[in-house]
């Protein structure tokens, strides 16, 4: 992280002051209530931050960055702090903007599809205010119980239902939004696309680097009127993802399609047995949703490849206990692998699926050099891969090794044409793999967007991109002495 | 070559005899593209970019002193049907990718809208329908923008030469990516004014078997939009949703009509429009309706004239394409009607979410009563159809509050620092003060985003 800068760490008692002015009961300081603030969900790093504010109010919100503007203190947001790389980490010269107590659901709009909620609403409390009239909220990261929404925005939070119904940006409608500086501004409402640039687009997964959501309203679906799942069994990897494959040929976007490996199927069969097929290479969960008649012809279709690309168990869910179980393994997969570890590092990469088979095989090939054991979930329709890193923290090296080797997995997935996080956000996990996938450019390109956004590079900074520049270096052009003619090209 | 349109009209700041003279110039490689931007930035020479110019209808005239088409940057350079990805060059025609993904029982779900009846292209023009580039740059969408979204929820990744004349890229080619910013959502939309996109990787699906619609008619238009609002919250799967006024083209009004599509596998169609059917005779507000169907071909028909706006496009007329609350589209077309626009002809797609608006053509378009009406109801207002003349003095694009306004200028120089690409395309209003050092020269061009 970049080191604390002591013109912001002298100024901590004013600083604090100027906070309580405007958040009389939410300024947290003392070291001991600062600690729970510590660490978001990617636990391998920890910092106290310099003061920790819980606003209420967007007028609070508004105050608090206008006077972190004025006295250039930096500013890290957080929602529920369940990121997972580090998105939220405090830095130890910047205000910890805590969004907990933006807890309301402020409008539920059913005409309309739409629900107005503040940002630190959890993911899957939005689904709860609406299920009682037959609707949900698409987008579900495994922490929806806990994640906020407003997290979810940041991150572009995936699921296992995207393939059908999409990210986090797939589902917002309208944004609230203040800037560093205190600017409050209104994005989109209930209306679909925005006239000039989508600027809703562009902050979701922006990683709380460019501003600070106030309020977000997402737009909800009615519930499948049925879902079925089927569970198949397969000799190996290759012919699992070969059938995922053949699937999505056949024109089948199923709602979830998911694929583990042996060494998580036995975790999960170790930890709560759930009728997985302890012989089969790997394992894939195909779930279908819509109307009765329709899942019931795919559910025959999905069979029929099935046995064609030769699993050796398959299983149709009759009613809801079987299809929950089917998915309890799944869900369970990472506490399973928790259960082996005795630690383990999540990692977050998407490939092309066909190259699933070679990349695995790398994986085992690492593995077995840094003498590491590895467990794969995979998101098969869409090609997120979770490798999970077996280590052991109390044995000196081995975080470092499963960080090493952790990373090494990423630059594998870039290597083949994927890309170095799925779901789980930059962070301060990724950042300095970045530069694996984008030239100088591409990343000074999107500096340059942050320049719009937040010139003083105050919002959330050490995280996203390995190097900082400043924006008057980034905003310098490099234009050729005199004038270039205009090249000779075809015209008409 | 010689049928493409000519080049749009100046604005009144540029000398007309000069623009009809404008070269086009046709890049045939990236590198190519970033020659003619390194060029134009060292000329400070203003640049307007097309495809093949389907749309340059679209927006506020541009100010240009050179025109680059992307139309020689031709190519599909990835398909892999069963991973859903597709890559091509931006100049490559929609048309060639609409049937190579069509071989492959695939599609582009969002269904870009053809604009060919809108701008009244000729028969030689619409061959190709636009390229895929420019489909992109405008966010085109179709009737299933409630389910399947608009060009930017297709958009995997691009490739792209900026304002600043340096080649990058965004994105990738799998659908779950969360590494850095997401520039997709930005370019999708943007008109052409940040920076020229080269290379688009999109998300493809499959193309649904079958598909009919269900057609409810002996409503009040009030009736009909209540209607198509409950259809979005039933879980038969409906994938659009569209009313059309009495006295509609299309051959099909009997007073007003809603209209539901279902699309899917032969068996679960079936079964699903009996469903529905059922479902709304049982609802007292709807029991009077007449229930009718569209086959197949004649349903496809009906839906590509709903993606085009044919209601509107087909007579002359000013044209306006309104985005708005699902609930405030029968208000918002009153209190439009209540200022004394005088609307030739309308009609509603997605639920009520969009309106298109025919009008008697007057030299302000009706802009403010129009708009002073969409923000009372929230949305947004776009002028998609005037002369050229017209589209210079009144915002093509809904007007942003000031704070707004300003982040989207910073935005905008953050890719092009220069506004060299598409000048004026989002209005006058719009283009940012440009503090370059090099502004002291006095190329005519400088005065026009100062003015």
């Amino acid at each position: 992280m970049p080191l604390p800068e002591a013109a912001i760490l002298t100024k901590r008692q004013e600083i604090v002051a100027r906070l309580q002015q405007i958040v009389p009961n939410g300024v947290v300081h003392t070291e001991r209530e600062m600690r729970v603030y510590e660490c978001d969900a990617l636990t391998l790093y920890r910092q106290l931050p310099l003061v920790v504010v819980l606003p209420e109010t967007v007028e609070q919100v508004s105050q608090i960055l206008r006077v972190a503007q004025d006295m250039n203190v930096k500013v890290v947001p957080r929602g529920s702090g369940t990121s997972l790389s580090g998105g939220s980490l405090p830095l130890a010269d910047a205000i910890l903007l805590g969004m907990s107590k933006f807890n309301r659901v402020l409008e539920i709009d059913y005409e309309n599809r739409c629900v107005r909620v503040q940002p630190g609403v959890t993911n899957s409390a939005i689904t709860r205010a609406v299920e009682d009239e037959g609707f949900y909220y698409a987008p579900d990261p495994s922490s929806q119980i806990a994640c906020s929404i407003g997290g979810n925005v940041a991150e572009n939070s995936g699921g296992v239902h995207c393939l059908k119904y999409g990210l986090t940006t797939n589902n917002i409608l309208g944004l609230e939004v203040v800037l560093m500086g205190g600017e409050i501004l209104r994005l989109g409402g209930k209306h679909l696309d925005s006239d000039l640039y989508d600027l809703i687009g562009v902050l979701t997964g922006s990683e709380g680097l460019l501003g600070v959501i106030t309020e977000v309203t997402v737009r909800i679906l009615q519930k499948p009127a049925t879902a079925r799942g089927i569970l198949l069994g397969f000799p190996t990897v290759q012919d699992g993802g070969d059938c995922v494959a053949e699937i999505i040929a056949r024109g089948i976007i199923p709602g979830g399609l998911e694929m583990m490996d042996k060494a998580s199927i036995d975790a999960v069969e170790a930890f709560q047995p759930c009728g997985y097929p302890r012989d089969a290479g790997s394992l894939v969960i195909v779930e279908l949703d819509g109307t009765e008649a329709e899942v019931n012809v795919l559910i025959d279709r999905v069979a029929d490849i099935a046995v064609k690309k030769g699993a050796t168990s398959l299983k149709v869910s009759e009613n809801e206990a079987e299809r929950l179980r089917f998915w309890s393994g799944r869900k369970n997969a990472f506490p399973a692998v928790g259960a082996i570890g005795p630690d383990y590092l999540c990692m977050d990469g998407t490939i092309p699926r066909s190259q699933l088979s070679y990349v695995l095989t790398r994986m085992d090939q690492l593995a077995a050099q840094y003498g590491l054991r590895v467990a794969n979930v995979f998101h098969a329709g869409d090609g997120n891969l979770h490798p999970l890193i077996l280590y052991d923290s109390s044995k000196p090296g081995d975080s470092e090794k499963a960080e090493q080797f952790g990373a090494d997995i990423l630059c594998l997935c870039v290597e083949v044409g994927g890309v170095l996080t799925g779901e789980h956000g930059v962070g301060v996990e990724k950042r300095d793999l970045m530069d694996r996938m984008f030239n100088e450019i591409d990343l000074q390109q999107q500096e340059r967007l942050k320049c719009a956004f937040d010139p003083a590079h105050r919002l959330n900074p050490g995280k996203v991109f390995p190097t900082l520049h400043r924006c008057a270096e980034l905003g310098r052009m490099h234009v050729h002495n005199g004038q270039l003619p205009f090249p000779d090209l075809p015209r008409f | 070559m010689a049928d493409l349109p000519s080049p749009e009209q100046p604005a009144p700041t540029a000398a007309p005899n000069e623009a009809a003279a404008m070269d086009i110039l046709l890049p045939r490689d990236e590198k190519d593209v970033l020659a003619v931007v390194e060029a134009a930035v060292a000329n400070r020479t203003p640049l307007e970019i097309m495809g093949f110019g389907s749309k340059t209808g679209l927006g506020g005239p541009v100010t240009a002193e050179k025109c680059l088409s992307l139309s020689a940057l031709s190519g599909v350079t990835l398909y892999e049907p069963a991973e859903l990805v597709l890559r091509a060059h931006a100049g490559t025609p929609l048309r060639e990718i609409q049937a190579l993904l069509a071989q492959n029982g695939q599609e582009l779900a969002f269904e870009p809208m053809d604009h060919g009846d809108l701008y009244g292209l000729t028969k030689n023009d619409r061959i190709k329908g636009g390229t895929i580039g420019g489909t992109v740059a405008v966010n085109a969408s179709g009737p299933r923008r409630i389910r399947a979204g608009a060009a930017r929820d297709h958009l995997l990744g691009f490739q792209a030469v900026s304002g600043r004349g340096e080649i990058f890229k965004s994105g990738g080619r799998v659908m779950k990516n969360v590494t850095g910013y997401d520039l997709s959502k930005l370019l999708a939309g943007s008109h052409g004014t940040l920076a020229i996109m080269t290379e688009v990787t999109l998300k493809v699906l499959p193309r649904p078997e079958n598909e009919e619609s269900v057609v409810v008619s002996n409503l009040t238009e009030d009736q009909a939009l209540a209607l198509l609002r409950m259809a979005t919250g039933l879980p038969y799967d409906i994938s659009s949703f569209s009313c059309l006024p009495e006295g509609s083209l299309l051959g099909l009004a009997r007073g007003p009509i809603a209209i539901l599509r279902i699309e899917g596998p032969h068996l679960s169609v079936q079964k699903r429009k009996e469903e529905i059917i059922t479902f709304f005779r049982k609802q007292a507000m709807f029991a009077k309706g007449q229930y009718d169907l569209l086959q197949e071909a004649v349903s496809r028909e009906f839906w590509s004239a709903v993606r085009d706006a044919l209601p509107v496009t087909a007579i002359s007329g000013q044209v306006w394409r309104l985005s708005t609350a699902p609930t405030e589209a029968a208000p918002l077309v009153t209190a439009i009607h209540a200022a004394g626009v005088p609307i030739l002809r309308w009609f509603y797609d997605w639920a009520g979410g969009l309106i298109w608006l025919c009008i008697e053509p007057s030299t302000d378009a009706h802009a403010e009563p129009i708009r002073a009406a969409v923000d009372r109801f929230g949305g947004h207002a776009t002028l998609m159809r005037a002369d050229d003349c017209i589209r210079a003095q009144t915002p093509v694009f809904h007007p942003q509050a000031t704070a707004l306004a300003a982040l989207s200028q910073r935005v905008k120089l953050a890719f092009d620092p220069l506004s060299l690409l598409n000048r004026d395309k989002f209005g006058k209003n719009f283009e940012p003060r440009i503090s370059d050092p090099k502004s002291s020269d006095s190329k005519p061009e400088q005065q026009t985003h100062n003015s």
